[in-house]
C-alpha cells in the first residue's frame, strides 16, 4: 500500500531525517574535533563550531603515524581480498551450479561450513598454517613414515617450510577463503535461465567460454557489489593484520591508528587521532561512492 | 541438408521413462512438425536430436553418422528456443554473430555474414540494439538469425511461436515457411498448436505419452487419423466421438438409444467401437429426414465465416461446423446427417483405427 498525503510525507521524512542525524552525528563530531587545536579539543564540552587547524592536524597525523605507506598496504590488501574473493567465488559457484560431478554436494557443504567458522574462530590454526603453509604436508609425511623413508634412502632430511608471515599473501589469502561470495554468486547463477546455457552450447561455446562470455558479463553488478563489500570488510580488518604483521613495512592503516591514540600520561592529542581517523575512513568512502550505482543494482535487482 | 534417422530412442529420467522407443526417418530438406500435448515427450525428443539431452537407449543419426556421443556443436544443428534465449548483455549483431566468434571467424567476415542474415530477416536497423529494447517478434527473428548464421544442416524449433500474440504468430509462421523454402535445410519443429503444425508441416509426427501415434502429411493425419487420440487431437473443434456396438444391421450407438445404418463394418458383431465424425462433415437437415439422427441444439458459437453448433445427442456432446447463414435456435430439434465415407472407426479397447471403410484420402505411400 502506497499512500501519499502531505502529513504522512512530513512524518516519513521526519523519521528519515532523525535517522540520518543519528548516523551522521558521530562523523560530524569527528570532523569538528579534527579541526580543533589541543586546547579546544579538550574543553568540556567541546565546542561544536569547527576550529581552524584542520589541515595542520591532518598533516601531523599523516607524518606521525607515517600513513602514506600504510594506506598503500591497506589498499593492496583490501584490493587483493576483494579481487580474490570475486574470482574465487565466481569460480566455485560456477562449479557447484553448472557441473555434476561426484562429491559435488560434499564440496558444497565444505564450502558452506566455512560460513560457520569465520577467521576469528579458527585464528590459531590459521596462524599456524600461514606461519608454515607446508606444515600439514610435513605432518602427513611424518605420520606415514614417508619422511623417515626418504631420509633413509636419499639421506635428505625432509622439512618443508613456506612461511607467509609478514607478507601480502599471508594477509590476503586467509581472508579470501570464505564462502560468503560463493553463495551470492550461486543464487545469481541459479536465476540465469537454463535456455541461455543451452543456447551457448548450441552456439558451440564450451564451459569456460560460456563462463567468460555469458556469465561474467551478466554478473557484473554482483561483482561490483561483492567487490565493494569485500573491500570495506578487508579494509576494516583489525585482528588478523595485527596478528601476522610484526614488521612495520606490512602494517595496515587501521591497525596503525592506535599509534595516534594518546597514551596514558601522554598529551591528550585527540584532534590528531580524529584527523587520522578521517584519513583512514576516506578510501572506503570513495570506493562506496564510486561503486554505489552498481552496488545497489547488484544487491536488489536482477537484470532481465 | 541432412537426413535424420531415429532408431529405438528411449529416454529415462531416473526411474521414469518419458520416451518409449521412437523410430522416425526425416528426409533431407524436409519440414517435420512434431505435434503433441504437453508432456508427450516431443521436446525431449527434439533436445535429444540437439544433443542437449542424453539418449538413454537407441541411436540418432544425422546424415548417416550416429551422433549419440557428439557435443551439440559437432552435430551441425541450430536451435530456436521457446523463450528465444538471447544473450541479454549482447547487441543484436553480437547475438547473431556469437557462434561465429566462438568458431574463430574473423571480425570482418563475421560482420559481413551478420549483415547478410540481418538483411534476410529485416533486422538491419536493429543490429546495435540490446534484446531488452526489442519487441517479441523482433526477438524471435534475432533468435532465428542466430540459428541461420551457422548455416546448419538441421534447424530445430522448440515451440518458438508460443510466446507471440495471435497476429504475430500467423505472420512468423509464414516467415518460417518462406525461410525454409529459401534455405531448404532439414527442419524439425515442435509444437502443441495443431494449426501451427498443419500449416507448417511437410510431414507431421503426432506424439502422445512418449510414443509416436502417427506419421504422415497434414492431409493424411487429418483425413485418416491412425488412432482415436490423433482423431480428437487434430482438428478444431475436435472430432465428435460416439461410443457404439456393432450389430447385425449396423451400429447401435449411445447404449442402444440410437441406430446407425452402415452397410458393413467388417468387425465381429458385438464388438465395441468408437465412431468419429468431424464437425465439418456433418450436415443439419430437417428432423424428419429418414436416417438422420435427431438432437437438441445447445449453443451456437459465431465465428464470422461460419458457426459452430453444439447439440445434445442423448447427453453426448456433439458439434457441427456450418457455413449456412440460417441456423436453428437453441432448444430446437435438428436432424444430423453424414456420409458413410466421413465416418472413422476406432477400437474402444486399443484406440487404434479400424479400417473397414474406404478411406476418403488415398492410402499414404510410405
Amino acid at each position: 500500500m502506497v499512500e501519499r498525503t502531505p502529513i504522512l510525507n512530513f512524518f516519513t521524512h521526519l523519521i528519515l531525517f532523525v535517522g540520518f542525524v543519528f548516523c551522521v552525528a558521530p562523523f560530524v563530531i569527528v570532523a569538528i574535533a579534527a579541526s580543533h587545536n589541543l586546547k579546544d579539543v579538550n574543553d568540556v564540552p567541546m565546542s561544536l563550531l569547527p576550529g581552524s587547524d584542520f589541515w595542520v592536524n591532518i598533516k601531523t597525523a599523516w607524518t606521525t603515524a607515517d600513513l602514506g605507506p600504510k594506506l598503500l598496504n591497506s589498499f593492496i590488501m583490501a584490493f587483493g581480498v576483494a579481487a580474490g574473493k570475486v574470482i574465487i567465488s565466481a569460480l566455485t559457484a560456477f562449479s557447484i551450479v553448472y557441473f555434476r560431478y561426484p562429491g559435488r554436494m560434499l564440496m558444497f557443504w565444505l564450502i558452506f561450513i566455512t560460513l560457520m567458522l569465520p577467521l576469528e574462530v579458527r585464528i590459531v590454526p590459521t596462524y599456524a598454517v600461514v606461519a608454515n603453509v607446508l606444515e600439514p604436508y610435513q605432518a602427513i609425511l611424518d605420520l606415514t613414515g614417508l619422511s623417515w623413508l626418504i631420509e633413509k634412502v636419499s639421506g635428505v632430511q625432509v622439512s618443508l617450510s613456506l612461511g607467509l608471515l609478514n607478507s601480502y599473501s599471508g594477509l590476503i589469502l586467509p581472508l579470501v577463503a570464505t564462502a560468503t561470495g560463493t553463495f551470492l554468486y550461486r543464487q545469481f547463477f541459479l536465476t540465469v535461465p537454463d535456455e541461455l546455457t543451452e543456447a551457448a552450447r548450441m552456439d558451440g561455446a564450451g564451459a569456460l567460454r560460456f563462463f567468460v562470455d555469458i556469465l561474467l558479463p551478466l554478473s557484473r553488478n554482483n561483482m561490483a557489489a561483492l567487490g565493494t563489500i569485500m573491500f570495506l570488510w578487508a579494509w576494516n580488518q583489525y585482528l588478523w593484520p595485527l596478528l601476522i604483521t610484526t614488521d612495520q613495512s606490512h602494517a595496515m592503516a587501521v591497525t596503525e591508528l592506535k599509534q595516534l591514540i594518546p597514551n596514558v600520561g601522554g598529551a591528550p592529542e585527540w584532534h590528531i587521532a580524529m584527523a587520522g581517523t578521517l584519513i583512514v575512513m576516506l578510501p572506503p568512502l570513495i570506493v562506496v561512492v564510486l561503486m554505489q550505482r552498481w552496488f545497489v543494482r547488484g544487491l536488489i535487482a536482477t537484470e532481465k | 541438408m541432412a537426413s535424420i534417422t531415429i532408431r529405438g530412442v528411449k529416454k529415462n529420467y531416473a526411474k521414469t521413462q518419458v520416451v518409449h522407443g521412437v523410430d522416425l526417418d526425416f528426409a533431407s530438406g524436409e519440414f517435420v512438425v512434431i505435434l503433441g500435448p504437453s508432456g508427450c515427450g516431443k521436446s525431449t525428443l527434439l533436445r535429444m536430436i540437439a544433443g542437449l539431452e542424453e539418449i538413454s537407449d537407441g541411436t540418432i543419426a544425422i546424415d548417416g553418422t550416429v551422433v549419440n556421443r557428439l557435443e551439440p556443436r559437432e552435430r551441425g544443428c541450430a536451435m530456436v528456443f521457446q523463450n528465444y534465449a538471447l544473450y541479454p548483455h549482447m547487441s543484436v549483431a553480437q547475438n547473431i554473430g556469437y557462434s561465429l566468434k566462438v568458431a574463430g571467424v574473423g571480425s570482418a567476415e563475421r560482420a559481413q555474414r551478420v549483415q547478410a542474415v540481418a538483411r534476410v530477416l529485416e533486422l538491419e536497423h536493429l543490429l546495435d540494439r540490446k534484446p531488452m529494447a526489442l519487441s517479441g517478434g523482433q526477438r524471435q527473428r534475432v533468435a532465428m538469425g542466430r540459428a541461420m548464421i551457422r548455416e546448419p544442416k538441421v534447424f530445430l524449433f522448440d515451440e518458438p511461436l508460443s510466446n507471440l500474440d495471435a497476429k504475430l504468430r500467423v505472420q512468423m509462421r509464414s516467415e518460417i515457411r518462406k525461410l525454409h523454402r529459401r534455405l531448404s535445410a532439414t527442419s524439425v519443429f515442435v509444437t502443441h498448436d495443431q494449426v501451427e503444425a498443419m500449416t507448417l508441416a511437410d510431414r507431421l509426427v503426432v506424439m502422445n505419452g512418449g510414443r509416436v501415434e502417427q506419421v504422415g502429411t497434414p492431409a493424411e493425419v487429418y483425413g485418416r487419423p491412425a488412432s482415436r487420440f490423433v482423431a480428437t487431437f487434430v482438428g478444431a473443434p475436435a472430432m465428435n466421438m460416439l461410443e457404439g456396438t456393432v450389430t447385425l444391421d449396423g451400429l447401435s450407438l449411445l447404449g442402444g438409444s440410437r441406430k446407425l445404418n452402415v452397410s458393413r463394418t467388417g468387425v465381429p458383431v458385438g464388438s465395441k467401437v468408437a465412431v468419429g465424425v468431424r464437425p465439418e462433415a456433418v450436415r443439419m437437415v430437417a428432423p424428419s429426414t429418414p436416417g438422420a439422427l435427431t438432437a437438441t441444439v445447445d449453443l451456437i458459437e459465431e465465428l464470422g465465416a461460419g458457426r459452430v453448433v453444439y447439440v445434445d445427442l442423448d447427453s453426448a456432446p456433439f458439434s457441427i461446423v456450418t457455413s449456412e447463414t440460417v441456423h436453428p435456435e437453441p432448444g430446437s430439434t435438428v436432424g444430423l446427417q453424414f456420409a458413410e465415407a466421413d465416418l472413422h472407426f476406432f477400437s474402444s479397447e486399443t484406440g487404434g483405427r479400424l479400417d473397414v471403410f474406404k478411406a476418403s484420402v488415398p492410402e499414404p505411400a510410405l
